[in-house]
């Protein structure tokens, strides 16, 4: 060994050219980091850029709120002086005419409406018209002129609403959707019955995803366990009944249910025939129809982990249980399900997961108390134009999902998971 | 002016960016937003083939009358959309908040007078009238239903619904058929009360209602008899029992007639094709051959003459269906719509 040589009398190992080994190593160790690293660079680049980034604003968009601060500059100035408790002076109207003119030659008085009316129902009118009416006064004094336009500038509520949105951030987004908002005094208060729908959702989309779970695995276990223990030949014949579904698009899945469960489909009129009932049952635009969908479309995420763990279980356990004296059943349930467990626990989360972001099939088969999370932020994209809404509802989400994902590693353990 | 929200759109708007750029470098192609179904279908016969034909280049694309996604693209600068088919409300608001082009008639080369509501709205160019009605399959609801206010007889015309997803049209329906006078609905519907009302009203049926969001869903459940009486715009009821035979009937009873138009996004890099489209689709004949696919009625006045007598009794405008129409107030929409469409979606899953 060269090294033994290389010992000098100060007891330091060095090498063949005098430099101790320890440097030495650690500047090959280094070497070798920056070569993996190089490697990873272009995966860790791509998550950054799609999956880190977009995270992070979606979680800034759900508190940032520049709508009323940047179209009504100098009101918001003005208001900082006011006390709250009576229709603020003439300054703070002069102010407010003059951004108002503003807002309304560059078309903003609707989104300033737009965005007030989130708290005020009625006031995006109001706001647009007085962007109008205020565009074409003359002179002061300008309190008067404003409260003749509308009577809602004479409310202290609105004036409260205008400063509460005043800085740029609000938690205004995240507590709607917590069905909580902020009242005049700055307390925060529950919405009104016919308003408070969100936490509803949010519990019916965790809901929904358990039972989905559940159900995959109450039917997934028994036919992976068919598989795992099967002939190969038979075993892979059946295997492309469980992976010819996998590879067909959800929608398609989700269409075919769609007409087997309508109320004059093939389930229905089987029904009928055979006398269970008179009439169509409810199964399509209903729970049932959603769960069985979601099941039928999640089932092989939670089967094919469950397999290939079995597929690893050897067989002569059960043989040397069985030899000891357990019943079958005993062996079964001591010996071999416990060794499925990290299976089981992959597959169950992959499909919680999924399920929480399930779109397209509760809106095609489901009513509309069957709507998830993921309906109502596309709704508030596409259609509403509120994107802290979205965002603030995305956050939620994802803020459930690693609570529950917490729990469950405190419950299961992730490290005991396996794909395989 | 949201300079998060642009990266954000930008983000979110890569992946159509990407898609769309490339053909819109090839040639000056021309994309062009409309409703889908039979109604997208007539559009491309009487409008868009003969364009392409012209030597122009198009690319269709379907929505549901989603104009936020407009917003998106204009906040994060990239314009995927060239010329859109809207509905007033739509337009209107849309307008307000400065997402659509002011029209230049006279770089239009048209006569505004010449259009039917032509003067309504700065923004767009009126194109057909449409309405919403009711229908029903004539096979399965004897005695037939006559009148809108059947809708809310579960009694004497049992079986499902099937209503536009959307507070538009319903709740007019709905405080109509709770009494209140025609003339006065939006009086009514623009207070608290009156919109509690009509949700009342709406509670009565609100089990056996399936909800639709695209056009052609609803002639589709009446023909699978999933529904007994639907709702939908009249084109689509008219082309299933044209085109597909379908023995449906319509209601005209309380017909909600309303434009549709053409509106060019803020800001979109083919400005000028996006004209020349409008201009052209705007022609009083191509108006006329558009009956021929669809049972709307054109908004250009020169093209009255030029319609198929026979089609003219299925057009809303025709005297006959418009005896207890619906006087439609976009403008209440525009200014109302957002907080009822907020109610409607919290009223629905609850």
């Amino acid at each position: 060994m060269a090294m033994a040589g290389a010992v000098l009398n100060d007891g330091i190992v060095r090498t063949a050219d005098g430099t101790p080994l320890k440097i030495k190593l650690r500047q090959t160790e280094r070497r070798e980091r920056i070569k993996a690293l190089t490697l990873i660079s272009p995966l860790f680049l791509f998550i950054a850029l799609t999956f880190l980034m977009p995270i992070a604003v979606m979680l800034f968009n759900a508190i940032y709120d520049p709508d009323v601060s940047d179209n009504l500059p100098q009101t918001v100035i003005a208001l900082r002086a006011w006390d709250g408790k009576d229709v603020p002076g003439e300054a703070v109207f002069a102010a407010f005419v003059q951004d108002m003119r503003a807002a309304n030659q560059n078309k903003m008085t609707a989104m300033i409406g737009k965005r007030l009316n989130y708290e005020i129902s009625g006031i995006r009118s109001k706001v647009v018209t007085t962007g109008r009416k205020a565009a074409a006064l003359e002179g002061g004094p300008y309190r008067e002129a404003v409260l003749a336009i509308d009577p809602i500038w004479g409310q202290t509520d609105t004036w409260a609403t205008i400063k509460r949105s005043s800085s740029a951030y609000t938690p205004f987004y995240l507590l709607s959707m917590l069905d909580l908002r902020q009242a005049a005094d700055g307390s925060i208060e529950r919405v009104p019955a016919n308003r408070a729908i969100y936490v509803d959702v949010l519990l019916r989309t965790i809901g929904i995803s358990l039972l989905v779970t559940t159900c995959t695995l109450i039917l997934g276990y028994p036919v992976a366990y068919m598989l795992a223990t099967l002939p190969q030949k038979t075993a892979s014949l059946l295997m492309i009944f469980v992976l010819l579904p996998f590879w067909t698009s959800l929608l398609v899945r989700t269409t075919a249910w769609f007409v087997l469960l309508q109320d004059n489909g093939v389930v229905n009129d089987l029904i009928i025939a055979l006398g269970i009932s008179d009439h169509p049952l409810k199964l399509i635009f209903s729970r049932f129809g959603t769960i069985v969908a979601m099941t039928h479309i999640q089932l092989p995420f939670t089967l094919l982990p469950i397999y290939s763990v079995m597929k690893t279980i050897s067989p002569t356990y059960m043989r040397a249980a069985k030899s000891l004296g357990a019943t079958p059943f005993y062996a079964f349930l001591r010996v071999y399900m416990p060794q499925t467990l990290p299976g089981v626990a992959a597959g169950c989360l992959l499909t919680f997961i999924l399920s929480l972001g399930y779109y397209i099939t509760p809106a095609l088969v489901g009513g509309p108390t069957d709507q998830m999370v993921s309906g109502f932020i596309a709704d508030a994209i596409n259609r509403e134009n509120n994107w802290g809404k979205a965002c603030a509802f995305g956050t939620i989400l994802l803020t459930a999902t690693l609570i529950l994902y917490y729990v469950y590693n405190k419950l299961i353990g992730i490290d005991r998971m396996k794909l395989g | 002016m949201k300079k998060l929200s642009v990266v954000f759109g930008a983000a979110l708007l890569a992946s159509t960016a990407f898609i769309a750029a490339a053909p819109a470098q090839a040639g000056d192609e021309l994309t062009v937003v409309s409703w889908g179904g039979a109604y997208s279908m007539s559009q491309r016969k009487a409008f868009i083939e003969p364009f392409v034909a012209d030597g122009n280049k198009v690319t269709e694309e379907e929505y549901n009358g989603e104009i936020a996604k407009l917003r998106a693209m204009i906040e994060a600068k990239s314009i995927t959309w060239d010329v859109v088919d809207v509905d007033t409300q739509t337009a209107l608001a849309a307008c307000a908040e400065g997402i659509l082009e002011t029209i230049d008639w006279s770089k239009l080369g048209l006569d505004r007078s010449k259009f039917i509501g032509g003067d309504l709205q700065d923004c767009a160019v009126p194109n057909i009238v449409y309405s919403t009605v009711l229908a029903y399959d004539t096979t399965k609801l004897n005695p037939p239903p006559t009148q809108m206010t059947d809708l809310f007889d579960m009694a004497k015309f049992p079986g499902k619904r099937a209503l536009q997803k959307s507070p538009f049209v319903n709740l007019e329906w709905a405080l109509i058929a709770d009494g209140v006078d025609a003339a006065d609905v939006y009086k009514v519907l623009g207070t608290p009360e009156g919109v509690d009302r009509a949700f009342k009203k709406l509670d009565t049926i609100k089990k056996d209602v399936v909800w639709w969001e695209a056009g052609a869903q609803p002639p589709q459940l009446l023909a699978d008899g999933q529904v007994a009486i639907a709702s939908d715009w009249n084109g689509r009821f008219y082309n299933a029992v044209k085109v597909d035979n379908k023995p449906f009937k319509i209601i005209w009873d309380r017909q909600a007639p309303d434009w549709d138009w053409w509106a060019i996004p803020k800001g979109t890099p083919k400005l000028d094709g996006a004209y020349r489209f409008v201009a052209y689709s705007s022609d009083a004949q191509r108006m006329a051959d558009q009956t021929k696919y669809i049972s709307y009625g054109p908004s250009n006045l020169d093209s009255s003459p030029m319609v198929d007598p026979s089609v003219l009794g299925d057009l809303p405008t025709a005297p006959d269906n418009m005896k207890t129409a619906l006087n439609v107030d976009p403008q209440f929409w525009a200014d109302h719509g957002d907080e009822l469409r907020e109610r409607f979606n919290a009223w629905l899953a609850q």
